[in-house]
């Protein structure tokens, strides 16, 4: 968590010493939504889990080929919130959501949409790596096997297996077992296996939660990599991380009897920098709570 | 503070009660297992010498030292086989459907609950079931396929108990990693979960088949306690099993008979014990290579 003595200028200054962050303002600054493109849009998004409601009235858009981090205390509505751009909470049988998701021009929430094919165009990444527990090859083949690819699964493989940095090191046991991968490795099999299906966005649930310092900056790189090519958001509870990889940054809050509730949505530094809410600014600087 | 020799002292007493609880368990594992060996060592001394290909390659016969054991060897074979081809396939396509595909509601609950109960039915229920059914009503007679199918409503229970078991030991991230790929329902079952559970619900299964073979109540009830001097052909022939061949000679007056029962059980022993050796090995082979 952020120092509270420090600035976030500083921290980030710190990290960039480190070499943990790659100095890349041109990126931030040449952003200008409009011209990114919106791949998906949000508007007005409530979701009840029973007669809890998770999320209230979530309006913000999600730029094409940049990075979105969503960030806030546990509890908040974060991964609800990612969970509803690819209907995975559809799998929670008290679960509901009115509101607008527009993908492609199309509200993901209304009655013709099959959840099934959308989750092939939106692909997610989980907290915890959890490969198949079958060969790293099959890992990756396996969405393009269920979706019925045409193509040589081969070359399907080693392409995704090259997006996801992984190439290199597995290359010579694409037959062994996944699950003898390290931690770090098996969460890039994870994203080997999601672009192998070549989604339009990619959504990532805390995905270096579970990984030491030096996974974690290598699925950093990685996300700014595939950021060239995908819609990326990307929910964590590490604000360094945000602060790091994010072009844009949207920070959720709760209070003891509401959750669920987008703050403050905007250009990542901006929001570290000079967020206009109070309670990001509470939040940023570890006062929260 | 506490004084250094009254804790000291303290601790004695602690790890005193300490020492007695783990005697007394030990004193209870052992029980189970003086009387087992003592069980195996007496059956194993009557019978042992009655043991030979002769006596498990020959027909019953009323002179105690020509009688052999296979008619219900076979018998108990062919149940078995049959049992299995109704049971397995049922009871794991149950357990999929309440474990992967049900919604939680009224109806599933009290599904679920009665399956869970009928686990505890007293087999010879079943047996009266069985006669009732299938020997009378459905016209099978006491036939090999009334046995197996009666036998499969016994062990069917068993079989979604311990299938569910397997399925809920797979990871819900598999699931959800399968299913984010775009993938069916149907798809993350038989390619992801099923695959995932098939070691746990093969084990659960050669157990409850194991169980079938011991069960002779049931059959009894349904008349399969029976002279037969000819191995089943189909599943319509008549047939006994090794329990109701080991009951038949304990009943029996000459002390010769009593010998064979000895052997028999010996006979029935093995391949119980064999089948639940697969049920290890099965078990164990598969846990090397699944790590989550």
């Amino acid at each position: 968590m952020v120092r509270s003595q420090e600035t976030v200028e500083e921290t980030r200054e710190r990290l960039i010493q480190l070499d943990l962050v790659t100095r890349a303002p041109e990126v931030t600054e040449v952003d200008a939504r409009p011209e990114a493109g919106v791949a998906v849009d949000i508007r007005g998004l409530n979701a009840w889990y029973g007669s809890f409601q998770a999320l209230r009235g979530v309006t913000m858009a999600v730029p094409r080929e940049r990075i979105v981090a969503i960030i806030g205390p546990s509890g908040c509505g974060k991964s609800t919130l990612i969970r509803c751009l690819n209907r995975m909470n559809d799998l929670v049988p008290s679960f509901r959501a009115d509101g607008v998701v527009l993908f492609e021009g199309e509200n993901l929430y209304s009655k013709g949409v099959d959840a099934v094919d959308l989750r092939r165009r939106v692909g997610m990444v989980f907290q915890k790596p959890n490969p198949f527990p079958k060969s790293i090859y099959d890992n990756v083949a396996f969405g393009a096997r269920i979706n019925g690819y045409v193509g040589k699964l081969d070359e399907i493989v080693e392409r995704a297996l090259r997006q996801a940095a992984l190439w290199d090191d597995v290359k010579d046991k694409l037959h062994k077992s996944a699950l003898a991968l390290s931690g770090g490795q098996q969460q890039r099999l994870c994203i080997a296996r999601t672009v192998a299906v070549e989604p339009e966005v990619i959504l990532m649930d805390e995905p270096c939660s579970a990984l030491d310092p030096i996974a974690t900056l290598r699925i950093e790189e990685l996300m700014r990599e595939l950021a060239r090519t995908y819609a990326i958001v990307i929910v964590t509870h590490n604000m360094q991380q945000a602060a790091r990889v994010a072009d844009y940054t949207a920070v959720m809050m709760m209070t003891e009897d509401r959750a669920g509730e987008l703050v403050e949505y905007g250009d990542t530094r901006e929001i570290f920098t000079n967020p206009q809410k109070k309670q990001t600014e509470d939040y940023i600087t570890g006062r929260f709570g | 503070m506490i004084a250094g020799a009254a804790m000291r002292r303290r601790l004695r007493v602690r790890r005193g009660a300490g020492g007695i609880f783990v005697t007394l368990c030990f004193a209870a594992t052992l029980a189970g297992i003086v009387a087992l060996a003592v069980l195996l060592i007496t059956v194993a001394a009557d019978g042992v010498q009655r043991l030979s290909w002769e006596f498990i390659n020959s027909y019953p016969s009323r002179r105690p030292e020509d009688a052999g054991i296979k008619v219900a060897l076979y018998g108990t074979l062919w149940l078995m086989a049959f049992t299995g081809a109704f049971a397995v396939p049922l009871g794991i396509g149950a357990a999929v459907y309440l474990e992967e595909f049900a919604t939680r509601n009224w109806l599933t609950r009290i599904i679920e609950t009665n399956i869970n109960n009928l686990a505890g039915v007293p087999s010879i229920v079943y047996g009266i079931l069985g006669l009732a059914i299938f020997v009378r009503y459905l016209d099978l007679g006491r036939s090999l396929l009334a046995g197996s199918l009666t036998m499969a409503l016994l062990i069917l229970p068993i079989i979604i108990v311990a299938s569910r078991e397997g399925l809920r030991a797979v990871p819900p991230s598999i699931r959800e990693g399968s299913l984010a790929l775009g993938a069916t329902r149907w798809q993350t079952v038989r390619f992801q979960v099923l695959p995932a559970a098939l070691p746990s619900m093969m084990t659960g299964v050669i157990l409850a088949l194991s169980r079938a073979i011991g069960e002779t109540a049931p059959l009894i009830m349904m008349g399969a306690l029976l002279f037969i001097s000819y191995t089943p052909d189909s599943p319509f022939d008549r047939f006994t099993v090794l329990p109701i061949q080991i009951f038949n000679w304990v009943s029996r007056p000459q002390h010769e008979f009593k010998e064979n029962a000895a052997a028999g059980i010996i006979v029935l022993l093995i391949v119980l014990l064999s089948m639940n050796a697969v049920a290890v090995l099965l078990r164990t082979w598969f846990e090397g290579r699944r790590k989550w």
